[in-house]
C-alpha cells in the first residue's frame, strides 16, 4: 500500500529508534499522506509491516485526533474555537462557514469537497481567529477573508 | 534588554546567518568544558523550565545517572498545545538553530547520544522548517558523529505528534514516542530513572533548551542577573484576547502584567477596562481585572497572586466578556483532551462541561454552583497526571473570584401559586 520510496524511508527511520513500534506514528502519517485516510485495511497493513497487533494500531489511530479513519473532504477546514479565538470572534467565522458551505461542524459535503471541523487550540492565539486547511494556517480571519480563501480553492 | 531568544535578525533561520551572528559558538565552548561544568553552569544560572512547571533545569539534569549501562535520552518537548500559548512556534520558525545548539549542549552535559524533538502534529509546516534546519546542521557536522572533530556524537530526530494535548505531559510524550497512545505514566519512577524505552530520560521544553546556548556563551552570572532573581532570564510571553497588538514578546522575567498588556501589547481594544486575565495558559487560575496591580511575570509573584506563570500565555478579557462562556469552552477543552485513563478526570471533566453548559444557557440550579466546586475538588489531585488538576483549577479560581457571574446565570425559581395551578 506504500510506495517504494516510502518503504525505503521506513527502513531509514528504523535506524533512528531502538524499537520498530516507535515507527507507528510516523508510518501512520505516511499512510494518511498517501491514501487520504487510514482505513481498516491500511491499519492491518501497518500492523503487519511493523509486527504489532492490529488492535494496537486501531487504538493509536482512534486516540490521536489528526488521524482520519474515514474518508474526508478534499479540503479539510479546521476552525479553532478555543478561548483566544473565541474572544476574537471565532463564533462568527463558524457561522459564516456553516452558512456558506451549507453544512455543520463535523460534516463532510456529499461531493467530498469539504470537511468542516472544530478543533482545539492550534497555537495561533496572537493571530486569532484562525482556521487551517491542510497544513496551511489562515490567520486574522474576517468573513471577507474567509470568502476569498474559499473562492480560491478548487 | 535586547532580544536573545527571538532577536530581530532577518533570515536567522538560515544556518550561515546564524553562524555569522555567533551561532554554534556556545557548542564549541561547551565541548571544551567538562560535561559536569556545563551542567553546573546551567544549575547556577537558575534557569527554570519554560514549559509550565518552572522546575530548575540544571537540577533536573543532575538527576540523570552518570554510571549506567543503558542508553540515555533527551526529549525536547515541542508539543505546545496549551490554549493561549504560541511561543515555541516562533523558535521553530525564526531561530531553529538556537534550539538545535541548545539540544546538543544539553546532550553533551548529560552524556546523551540521541535526542528527540517532539513537535505537535498540527505544526506540520514548522516540523518541515525544523527538518530543514536540522539537515543543514548535519551537513555542517554540528550534529552526528564526532561533532566538530571531537569524540562526542549525538543524533537528533524530529518526531511529529498526531493531535493530542496530553502528549505535552512528559510521560505521555514518552509513550507517544514509543508508538503508544499518549497515556501518562505513574510517577515514581521518574523519567531520569525509567524514561523512554525504560532508559534514563530528561524532558525539557523548547524554550528552556533555547536558553542554554546563551548561558554557556555569557556565563551563569550574567544570566542570573536578568529579570527576577529567583526566576531569571528572558521569557517569551504570548499575549492574546482583547488587546490591540497581540503577539509573542520577549522580555526579562518579572515584568508587571499590566505593563505586558499596556506597553507591549498596546493596551485593551477601544480603551475598555480589563475584566479578567488568564496569565499563563488556560490551566492557570484566572485573575480579576482589579487585582492585577503589582502582579509580575515570575513564579513567586504569580504564586502570591494566586495563579501561576505556566506557559506565559496571557489571555486578556475586556469588561464585556462573558466569562461563563469562556469557562464553558475551557471545560469542553479538558473534556475533549482527557486521555480517559483515570476515572475522576474522564468522568469529572465531562460532568463539569455539562454543568457549565447549563450555566451558559442560564438554566442552572443554585446547587449547581456547589456541585461544580465539589466535582472540581474531587478531580484535583486524584489523577495520574496534572491534566485533572488543570481542568479543576480554572473552575475553582472562577468560582472564587467571579462567583457573582455564576449566580446571575441561575434559573429564576418557578413561583408556585397555592391554588394547585402553576403560574
Amino acid at each position: 500500500m506504500l510506495s517504494q520510496e516510502k518503504l525505503q524511508k521506513i527502513d531509514e527511520l528504523k535506524k533512528k529508534y531502538p524499537t520498530t513500534k516507535a515507527l507507528v506514528l510516523p508510518v501512520l502519517w505516511m499512510m494518511q499522506e498517501e491514501l487520504g485516510h487510514i482505513s481498516t485495511e491500511a491499519m492491518k497493513y501497518v500492523a503487519s509491516l511493523l509486527s504489532v497487533p492490529y488492535s494496537h494500531i486501531f487504538g493509536v489511530v482512534t486516540f490521536y485526533t489528526m488521524y482520519q479513519s474515514k474518508p474526508i473532504g478534499k479540503h479539510h477546514v479546521e476552525v479553532c474555537t478555543n478561548i483566544s479565538c473565541l474572544l476574537r470572534g471565532s463564533g462568527k467565522i463558524v457561522n459564516h462557514l456553516e452558512k456558506r458551505l451549507g453544512m455543520k461542524m463535523g460534516e463532510t459535503s456529499k461531493d467530498m469537497k469539504w470537511t468542516l471541523s472544530e478543533v482545539e487550540c492550534m497555537g495561533s492565539c496572537g493571530t486569532a481567529p484562525m482556521f487551517c486547511i491542510g497544513e496551511e494556517y489562515h490567520e486574522n480571519l474576517t468573513t471577507e477573508k474567509v470568502d476569498k480563501i474559499l473562492d480560491g480553492l478548487k | 534588554m535586547e532580544n536573545i531568544i527571538l532577536p530581530n535578525i532577518p533570515d536567522l533561520h538560515k544556518i550561515d546567518v546564524y553562524e555569522l551572528h555567533g551561532g554554534y559558538k556556545a557548542l564549541r565552548k561547551a565541548l571544551e568544558m567538562k560535561p559536569e561544568e556545563v551542567t553546573d553552569e546551567v544549575k547556577k544560572s537558575n534557569l527554570r523550565g519554560r514549559g509550565g512547571a518552572c522546575f530548575p533545569t540544571g537540577l533536573k539534569w543532575t538527576f540523570m545517572p552518570k554510571q549506567t549501562m543503558k542508553p540515555k535520552y533527551l526529549c525536547v518537548n515541542g508539543d505546545e498545545s496549551e490554549p493561549g500559548t504560541f511561543k515555541d512556534r516562533q523558535i521553530f520558525e525564526f531561530n531553529p538553530h538556537l534550539l538545535i545548539e541548545g539540544t546538543l549542549i544539553a546532550c553533551y552535559a548529560m552524556g546523551i547520544h540521541t535526542a528527540y524533538i517532539y513537535i505537535r502534529g498540527e505544526y506540520g509546516k514548522w516540523v518541515k522548517m525544523m527538518e530543514k534546519a536540522l539537515a543543514d546542521a548535519y551537513a555542517k557536522r554540528y550534529v552526528g558523529t564526532q561533532i566538530l572533530g571531537t569524540g562526542f556524537s549525538t543524533e537528533i530526530v524530529i518526531h511529529k505528534g498526531a493531535g493530542a494535548y496530553i502528549c505535552g505531559e512528559e510521560s505521555a510524550l514518552m509513550n507517544s514516542l514509543e508508538g503508544e497512545r499518549g497515556y501518562p505514566r505513574v510517577k515514581p519512577p521518574f523519567p531520569a530513572q525509567v524514561g523512554v524505552w525504560g532508559c534514563p530520560t530528561t524532558i525539557n521544553n523548547v524554550e528552556t533548551i533555547s536558553n542554554v546556548p546563551h548561558i554557556i556563551n555569557n556565563g551563569w552570572e550574567w544570566y542570573s542577573k536578568i529579570g527576577a532573581p529567583k526566576h531569571p532570564g528572558p521569557i517569551l510571553v504570548g499575549v492574546s484576547g482583547h488587546v490591540n497588538k497581540p503577539g509573542v514578546y520577549e522580555m526579562p522575567t518579572g515584568v508587571p502584567l499590566l505593563d505586558i498588556i499596556n506597553k507591549y501589547a498596546g493596551g485593551v481594544i477601544d480603551g475598555k477596562s480589563i475584566k479578567a486575565v488568564i496569565p499563563g495558559g488556560s490551566s492557570t487560575p484566572i485573575l480579576r481585572g482589579d487585582q492585577l496591580d503589582g502582579v509580575c511575570m515570575d513564579a513567586d509573584s504569580m504564586k502570591a497572586a494566586g495563579s501561576a506563570v505556566g506557559t506565559a500565555g496571557v489571555i486578556v478579557m475586556d469588561e464585556d466578556t462573558d466569562l461563563i462562556q469562556v469557562l464553558t469552552r475551557i471545560a469542553k477543552f479538558y473534556y475533549h483532551e482527557s486521555c480517559g485513563q483515570c476515572t475522576p478526570c474522564r468522568e469529572g471533566t465531562g460532568w463539569l462541561w455539562k454543568i457549565m453548559k447549563k450555566f451558559e444557557r442560564s438554566e442552572a440550579r443554585k446547587e449547581d454552583i456547589d456541585l461544580l466546586l465539589d466535582i472540581a475538588n474531587n478531580v484535583e489531585g486524584n489523577t495520574i497526571c496534572a491534566l485533572g488538576d488543570a481542568a479543576a483549577w480554572p473552575i475553582q479560581a472562577m468560582l472564587r473570584r467571579f462567583r457573582d457571574e455564576f449566580e446571575k446565570r441561575v434559573k429564576p425559581e418557578i413561583v408556585r401559586v397555592e391554588t394547585g395551578a402553576v403560574a
